[in-house]
């Protein structure tokens, strides 16, 4: 290639150039939110021996779940859960061979996106509101 | 030296079709059920919302509550290892590394899974 005259054509852009196609950015959200879910079971699991155990190891969960730091995770939990089920459920449209024209593509990806953030906000006004209502 | 055996013979059981196929559909098994079973444990997680130690043990205890948990527990950390592998095997390309992995992810799903479906017992049947 050295010495050999440029190419007169425009070169491909790279991944750092060209605008992410949303059905890529919701590809790669899948795998990571799948990923955080995986590691968040340990929180689940704590939960539950936490409430098998007593009140001691109940309490010493709750202290850490109603922390800033605590709700900021569980805040990124339902967030991710949320948004891989939704794209999960694209994924099965998608199994069917269907959804695969590209304003389909974009549609189902634009759902995923808006929806998950909209349960997850949804879910955490109906869990204040249903704290206020259990105290 | 002849080859005696014929071309079919010496490709069974080699690539990567092995079992592909059958993890392909467990996972996708696994993500149907998760869907109402994911729903449903969500319900119960805002329904003990802010409630004591003994209203939480009694709701996660009662019958219909556990068997719902154990069936997200066991879909859930299945759907998990299966969907953590494939993260694996898609980055990790040292042979030795990659089986290393692939082994701590079954343990660790298997552990999460004992320990959670424990709790639950523990509560159901209060010893």
């Amino acid at each position: 290639m050295a010495g050999s005259k440029a190419p007169a054509r425009p070169l491909s852009p790279h991944l750092q150039i060209y605008r992410w196609p949303l059905p890529m950015l919701m590809s790669i959200l899948h795998r990571i939110t799948g990923a955080g879910l995986y590691v968040g079971t340990l929180l689940m699991a704590w939960w539950l021996i936490a409430t098998a155990s007593g009140p001691n190891a109940y309490a010493t969960f709750g202290g850490f779940i109603n922390s800033w730091i605590g709700q900021l995770i569980l805040f990124g939990y339902t967030w991710a859960l949320t948004h891989h089920m939704l794209g999960g459920i694209r994924h099965l449209i998608w199994d069917t061979g269907r959804g695969f024209s590209q304003s389909e593509r974009e549609w189902l990806s634009l759902a995923t996106a808006v929806g998950s953030i909209g349960l997850t906000v949804l879910l955490w006004v109906v869990g204040y509101l249903s704290i206020g209502g259990a105290q | 030296m002849t080859e005696h055996r014929t071309p079919l013979a010496r490709v069974r059981g080699l690539g990567s079709a092995k079992s592909g196929t059958e993890h392909f559909w467990r996972q996708r098994l696994t993500a149907v059920a998760n869907v109402p079973l994911t729903i449903a444990f969500v319900l119960i997680v805002v329904s003990l919302l802010g409630r004591n130690h003994a209203a939480a043990q009694q709701i996660l205890g009662s019958p219909l509550v556990a068997i719902v948990i154990l069936l997200f527990i066991g879909s859930v950390t299945y759907h998990m290892r299966i969907g953590m592998q494939v993260i694996i095997e898609d980055y990790v390309h040292d042979e030795v590394a990659k089986l290393a992995l692939i082994m701590l992810n079954t343990f660790f799903a298997i552990a999460v899974a004992l320990a959670s479906a424990y709790a639950i017992f523990k509560l159901s049947f209060g010893v």
